[in-house]
């Protein structure tokens, strides 16, 4: 295992580098400097030099890059163009946010989705299994956004259990109350966003599960004395989670910035709307941020993946 | 009292009856030899007796089992009677074991099931035990082993030490040996007769090759349609075989087709010196990848007309020696010559070189109609013939496998397995090539499906001057098709020479080895035949 652990740290140090490049060649192509940019198009050239010589870019491209690099190492991503404040400090604040949401959704997802898929299986061609299945193929075919409204409309002015929308100013506070309260705010979100991802997680760890049920071992199992229930849970089961973990790793890269509708519609100052911000104001150091960080979170995901690759199936460990 | 006594047993899938009241019953320590082709209904019997049906079987009739009568059990008490009074061996070992649990839980879990108090400790203790006994010592297979660690016969051993480690009265063993190398056969079925003997077990052997019972089993039951046609003391059997089909089967296991096709001087196929290396997966990062070589130096070749056969265990290089063949893989050192001219990546050489492969099932397009399938070699010519030509060619192709013409509209699911066998040949023969490879071309085929398969093989060597090299693991079939035989061993050839002189006076040792390992029809029951 610590052979296959240290493989797959170096192949992610490998990916993380390379995206940082790529990233950064992409951005800095892109015709049209951001110092000009900045002072509109009636600014003097001392003006732009100095603006330039102030942001850094007075510099080979390859020192920009070692800069832009060294510094993110240590948590300093620059600072905005336009707000003129760190850009760390602007992800940390949507980041409290965005994370919490993510995580919410996925365990959400994932309570939702296993259950739901292993009683399908388990219960091929019954009544039950059909009704998991209509469910989830409206979950697929609901757009979230809509779903949400609903949600809106039921939960929260309706019903008043929830609020409309929006975060604690406080955030997550110190007391419990603080905590119970932002929790409250990204209930109706992480479930909008969490139902489309757990009826695809049931549907693929139903078909996982059925394939697995049909393997030579579990006859064998059978064979031994073990119970139907015993055999799944047994055997059935671990062998079955490797798709489904695949899909759990890009669910998670998903939600962490896809969310930018459900966003909107709570009025959540999360990762999806300062993106969509940077680049409608052409704030690129902010993209470009934003962007490694997902890149990052993406990388960070995989190699979690991998790693519960490794711990489900032994043949992985090995290489073989 | 019988140890399982089955009387009146049908059993239907659905609507299908594949079961018509048949009777057969085991004493302890007996070994009955259940014999039949695919589809006899041998291995639903088996489960039928273990009550692993499928979900829409119904059984009727009566499985007694040590006293139990096994079709009125609730699941509960069925669940206690597996592996507890009944221990089952499976076909395929590469798939019977849990890839993810090591091997040492997987014995341990028959313990442990049945005997709940047992402590974790205990229950490995004594699945190291059986683990000993299945020979598999514990420094060479400590209990922390994957199964993806083991080969197949070893993993068939750990498969039997999880059926006999609560010591059942009865093992059923479904066809336990079909998946391995003649003497990896050996040393299972060896195996299986010694754990018989000491534990004093009742031992249903299924199989669809008499010579694996023919020496082994002291009655014999054979089955044809879910029929028992014949059922006896082995010798008495043999000696009578009153039943046609019993006698079918015999003369199919040693079926020899006419051969004689003229064999010319001029090699055809020319393989010189060949080697093919294999990357290995990197150890580090950066480190050069190794190289593992699968076929090493090479070197034979085969006239016009001739039959060669070349046999060997797996992993003895004998795909990648036919890939090579094939031009579907380039070779690190020498060279592939047919006719004269290389065979890599060379269209007016490659159209005189057909292969037939093992699978019937997983060779063809299911999408595509027998029309397309078999005239897709066509697109080795420059010219492919159109219209009536075309169909002319499809028809004459057809027929001359033994099929119809009006077959060529039909989908491949439509055939059984010895057809699709068939139109692989005519997929083979059709833009009449000089040499056919037969990767294993009969392996799958049950024996009389593969009688009629060299039948037709020798009769159109004839007719159409082709050339055969025979790849297989099957001794018996090489030695009754080939002119010439190579036996291969770890990527290089050990032994060569005409067929009867390498099979009856073997000189090399694994030669030596590999014919005594293979299961052999006694002698004087031949004669009968």
């Amino acid at each position: 295992m610590l052979r296959y652990f240290i493989k797959k740290i170096q192949s992610l140090a490998l990916s993380l580098l390379v995206a940082s490049l790529v990233i950064f060649v992409a951005v800095e192509v892109v015709p049209g400097d951001p110092a000009s940019f900045m002072l509109g198009i009636n600014a003097q050239p001392e003006t732009i030099a100095a603006l330039r010589e102030q942001l850094g870019l007075n510099v080979s491209l390859w020192e920009r890059y070692f800069t832009w690099l060294t510094g993110m190492l240590q948590g300093d991503f620059g600072t905005s163009y336009t707000y003129r404040t760190p850009v760390a400090e602007m992800i940390q604040d949507r980041m409290v946010i965005s994370l919490p949401l993510a995580v919410y959704a996925l365990v959400l997802s994932t309570l939702i989705a296993f259950p739901a898929g292993i009683l399908a299986a388990t219960k091929r061609g019954s009544a039950t299994d059909t009704s998991v299945m209509g469910v989830t193929q409206l979950g697929i075919a609901i757009p979230n956004f809509w779903f949400a409204m609903l949600m809106v409309v039921v939960f929260a002015i309706n019903l008043r259990w929830f609020s409309a929308g929006g975060f604690p100013r406080g955030g997550w506070g110190d007391s419990f109350a603080d905590y119970m309260a932002a929790m409250k705010a990204l209930t109706l979100p992480a479930i909008a966003l969490a139902l489309p991802q757990a009826s695809i997680l049931a549907r693929v760890m139903r078909s996982s599960l059925l394939d697995t049920l049909t393997e030579d071992y579990i006859r064998t199992a059978r064979a031994k004395g073990l119970s139907k229930r015993q055999t799944l849970w047994r055997h059935a089961l671990r062998n079955a989670l490797i798709p489904v973990l695949t899909i759990i790793g890009l669910q998670f890269a998903f939600l962490l910035a896809g969310g930018i509708i459900i966003e909107k519609i709570f009025f959540l100052p999360g990762l999806g709307q300062l993106i969509f911000q940077a680049i409608t104001q052409r704030d690129l150091i902010v993209v470009e941020s934003v962007v490694m960080l997902l890149v990052f979170a993406v990388i960070i995901v995989n190699f979690t993946v991998d790693l519960a690759y490794g711990l489900a199936d032994p043949r992985l460990r090995s290489g073989k | 009292m019988s140890l399982l006594q089955i009387s009146d047993l049908s059993l239907s899938i659905g609507h299908t009856q594949v079961l018509h009241n048949i009777s057969m019953d085991i004493n302890a320590g007996e070994i009955l030899g259940v014999i039949g082709e695919s589809g006899s209904g041998k291995s639903m019997t088996a489960f039928a007796s273990m009550q692993l049906l499928p979900e829409r079987a119904t059984c009727s009739g009566k499985i007694m089992l040590s006293g139990k009568d096994v079709l009125s059990l609730s699941e509960r008490d069925l669940c206690r009677m597996r592996g507890n009074d009944v221990g089952m061996v499976f076909q395929e070992p590469m798939t019977a074991l849990n890839p993810v649990k090591n091997i040492g839980d997987q014995v341990a879990e028959t313990i442990r099931i049945h005997e709940p108090n047992v402590s974790k400790k205990d229950a490995l203790q004594r699945a190291r035990e059986a683990l000993n006994r299945c020979e598999l010592s514990e420094d060479r297979f400590p209990l922390t082993r994957y199964p993806h660690e083991m080969s197949g016969g070893q993993r068939q051993r750990v498969v039997i030490a999880m059926a006999i480690a609560r010591h059942p009265k009865l093992l059923i063993a479904d066809e336990p040996t079909t998946a391995l190398d003649v003497t990896t056969q050996a040393e299972i079925l060896e195996l299986l007769i010694k754990l018989v003997r000491e534990d004093g077990m009742g031992l249903m052997m299924i199989t669809h090759d008499l010579a694996v019972v023919a020496d082994m089993a002291d009655r014999i039951v054979i089955m044809k349609e879910g029929h028992i046609v014949e059922q006896g003391e082995t010798k008495a059997l043999f000696a009578s075989m009153s039943h046609p089909y019993t006698k079918a089967l015999f003369q199919a296991s040693s079926h020899q087709p006419e051969r004689n096709a003229e064999i010319k001087e001029t090699p055809l196929l020319e393989v010189k010196n060949v080697s093919r290396d294999y990357s290995l997966p990197r150890k580090k990062l950066f480190a050069p990848a190794g190289h593992f070589r699968a076929v090493n130096g090479v070197s034979f070749e085969i006239k016009r007309g001739e039959s060669l056969g070349l046999v060997g265990e797996s992993g003895c290089g004998k795909s990648t020696l036919t890939r090579a063949i094939l031009g579907l893989e380039a070779v690190q050192e020498g060279e592939v010559l047919l006719d004269g001219a290389p065979v890599l990546n060379n269209r007016s050489v490659r159209r005189k070189l057909q292969v037939v492969f093992q699978d019937p099932y997983g060779s063809f397009n299911p999408r595509w109609k027998v029309r397309r399938l078999i005239s897709e070699p066509f697109y080795l010519l420059d010219h492919p013939p159109k219209g009536i030509e075309l169909e002319k060619a499809l028809d004459e192709a057809l027929i001359s496998v033994g099929l119809s013409p009006s077959d060529k509209d039909k989908y491949i699911h439509e055939f059984s397995g010895g057809q699709r066998q068939r139109i692989a040949i005519a997929r083979a023969i059709i833009i009449r090539p000089d040499l056919i490879l037969l990767d294993e071309a009969v392996s799958a085929l049950d024996v009389s499906v593969r009688a009629q398969v060299l039948d037709l093989l020798a009769e159109l060597s004839k007719s159409y001057g082709l050339t055969y090299l025979f790849i297989s693991h099957d001794l018996s079939v090489v030695r009754n098709i080939t002119d010439r035989v190579l036996v291969m061993k770890g990527g290089e050839i050990v032994e060569q020479g005409e067929t009867h002189q390498v099979f009856d006076q073997p000189s090399h040792p694994y030669t030596k080895k590999l014919i005594n390992a293979a299961p052999k029809l006694p002698e004087d029951l031949k004669d009968i035949a």
